[in-house]
């Protein structure tokens, strides 16, 4: 086994994203499948995903067109979902090798997804933009072929495989959470008070008045205030500093 | 009737998405003094998406049977740091034999 830390190359960005992109190919699949049932084409369903590469977000959306909704809800669901991606942009920003110019962020911005966040956030060098690159490719492709496949040819499948393949994208979530937080304890706090107060506004009838998208960002600001006041973290990394 | 075209519900979607990542991505060029702000963009993250994932785990498959199983597989994967895929595909598979199985009982 290579012992010596690994580079962060275009290649290695690449063989990151694969299991990224496996993963968006089956939850994007799902995607398909629903666009199809709404009667959007194809070609417009991959549009979508092409020009949107975001989850929960373009679910929300595609009920909206389906519904032939105000833009004015489509603009404020986006953005109540989506405004996480602000979160680890910023958080991102902090981790950047000063290669990254405004051309390169305005590139790598597009393909801010949780998951490529995360593995981008997870590495201990810092990000140059040849990694991201390499990274985000794979699971772009993913998302649009499989959301293509999946429109085109989901009907075929049956609704026991559907309502299975319906869990992949938290049991992802899971898998990106659940690592950090058996070696890092504070972040396990941040995880399980998060998951509580999201729980509490879900099922507490006091609170059922707030909608699922605010839900997610008041439980993720709570949980990482406390977790931040209690357990404020050390540099990572050093050489940064020099900079600022 | 309403007759706004699905392009351009799908530009303004994009653009809204784009946005809300490239603007704080482009923008922020320094380093956060502040430890607290460093340590609340740390956590922040893994909040999200702990949040986004419970409750809403539970309702997500056939039956609520069939989302506990995907998620004590998808936690237990997890927990002992497998793929992200191996973990998706595990808790599709759970929760698939899992409503197979109820259908029979």
């Amino acid at each position: 086994m290579n012992t010596s830390p690994p580079r962060l190359t275009f290649y290695k960005g690449l063989l990151d994203g694969i299991p990224i992109a496996l993963g968006y190919f089956s939850v994007s699949f799902g995607f398909g499948i629903q666009a199809a049932a709404g009667n959007l084409p194809s070609v417009t369903a991959a549009l979508l995903s092409l020009t949107n590469v975001t989850s929960a977000g373009q679910l929300a959306g595609l009920k909206i067109i389906l519904e032939h909704g105000p833009l004015i809800e489509l603009i404020i669901a986006e953005f109540i979902i989506n405004i996480r991606y602000a979160l680890m942009s910023i958080s991102l920003t902090q981790k950047l090798e000063n290669t990254f110019k405004t051309p390169q962020r305005m590139l790598c911005a597009f393909a801010m997804t949780d998951e490529i966040f995360a593995v981008a956030a997870s590495q201990k060098e810092h990000i140059r933009p040849k990694y991201f690159y390499g990274l985000m490719l794979l699971p772009i492709i993913g998302w649009v072929v499989g959301t293509f496949s999946g429109a085109v040819a989901g009907n075929i499948l049956p609704a026991s495989v559907q309502d299975a393949m319906g869990i992949a994208l938290y049991a992802m979530f899971l898998a990106i959470i659940l690592p950090p937080s058996t070696g890092n304890h504070p972040i396990a706090i941040a995880v399980i008070a998060s998951a509580l107060i999201s729980v509490l506004i879900a099922y507490l009838p006091m609170l059922s008045f707030i909608s699922t998208g605010f839900s997610i960002v008041i439980s993720a600001i709570i949980a990482s205030v406390l977790a931040a006041l209690f357990f404020p973290v050390k540099d990572e990394i050093q050489e940064g500093e020099e900079n600022a | 009737m309403n007759t706004i075209p699905i392009w351009v519900y799908i530009l303004v979607m994009a653009l809204v998405t784009y946005f809300i990542r490239a603007v704080p991505f482009v923008l922020f060029r320094r380093r956060i003094q502040s430890r607290f702000i460093r340590s609340l963009l740390y956590y922040m993250p893994y909040a999200v998406l702990s949040a986004m994932t419970i409750p809403a785990i539970f309702s997500s498959t056939g039956s609520i049977f069939s989302a506990c199983a995907g998620f004590l597989a998808a936690t237990v994967l997890g927990l002992m740091k497998k793929s992200l895929l191996t973990v998706a595909i595990a808790a599709c598979a759970a929760a698939f034999i899992t409503d197979l199985i109820i259908v029979f009982i």
